[in-house]
């Protein structure tokens, strides 16, 4: 992927997270907030469900442009977003990204996570080092 | 009421985490990261690391602690009941290995009030044994009905 040019679109990550992913991505970060643990709490507090914790969908978006760079854990040198709708287990996330700017061997890249119509993370900008 | 905003320009504190492969191997699991240089040492260090080296997104894991006590520090009195993640923003540096050290400490940049909500803003640093900085966060916490 070293020829990218503004415009071009980034290779798009799928990901459908299982019903106990929330779970396991608590026990990796250590985010056991009961709302994206036990469902029945999610509810009384108005949500649909239990939700995936944001910086799980960060972390799909991190993955997606390091992919750009063949997964160098290196390459990432910035990445910003906001959260917006909620996340659930059991659908499918797609994250894809347009090259906004390129600059040396930096690459700016405008990312989007959604599921369905549901934008749950947008305006994400990643700067990849290629 | 006008929001609290005592806690603009506090600092705290560093906290420490030491990091370690199996830390590393399970965060990774968890985001379907498959690149060998997370999981075996050999393959990290053919990659010039120095041991298994953790995913950028790993950051949470080591810098997100240090804003526990920030969160509930009474200067900043946050209702965590209506309180959502805002917005994020890391930078990355140095790499981290395992058997790093990480320190992080925190300060808060910034709390407004906007149409009704609180918009609270932190900034962690994490620096490595080395003193070298590995990851700058903004964490942007957004509170309804302030």
């Amino acid at each position: 992927m070293a020829d990218l040019n503004v415009g071009d679109q980034a290779p798009e990550l799928s990901v459908t997270p299982g019903k106990y992913q929330p779970h396991i991505y608590a026990g990796a970060s250590g985010d056991f907030n009961p709302i994206h643990i036990d469902p029945e709490f999610a509810k009384a507090v108005g949500l649909p469900g239990n939700i995936l914790h944001g910086l799980y969908s960060m972390g799909l978006v991190a993955r997606a442009n390091a992919a750009i760079a063949d997964g160098d854990p290196r390459a990432l040198k910035r990445l910003s977003v906001q959260f917006r709708g909620m996340g659930m287990p059991e659908q499918e996330i797609v994250v894809s990204g347009t090259v906004k700017s390129v600059d040396g061997d930096r690459v700016v890249i405008d990312t989007v996570a959604q599921q369905g119509d549901t934008a749950i993370i947008k305006n994400a900008e990643a700067e990849v080092a290629l | 009421m006008p929001i609290k905003t005592d806690a603009i320009g506090k600092e705290w504190p560093g906290t420490t985490y030491q990091v370690g492969r199996e830390k590393i191997k399970e965060y990774a699991n968890a985001l379907g990261i498959d690149n060998p240089v997370h999981f075996d040492v050999e393959a990290a260090r053919a990659a010039g690391f120095r041991d298994v080296v953790a995913p950028p997104m790993f950051a949470v894991v080591y810098s997100g602690p240090a804003l526990g006590p920030v969160l509930f520090d009474p200067d900043v009195e946050m209702n965590f009941a209506a309180m959502v993640h805002g917005g994020q923003v890391f930078e990355w540096d140095e790499p981290v290995c395992s058997g790093d050290e990480i320190t992080t400490s925190s300060k808060c940049l910034s709390i407004e009030e906007k149409d009704g909500k609180g918009f609270y803003v932190f900034e962690t640093v994490s620096v490595n044994q080395d003193g070298a900085e590995v990851v700058r966060g903004t964490w942007t916490n957004i509170v309804r009905g302030v």
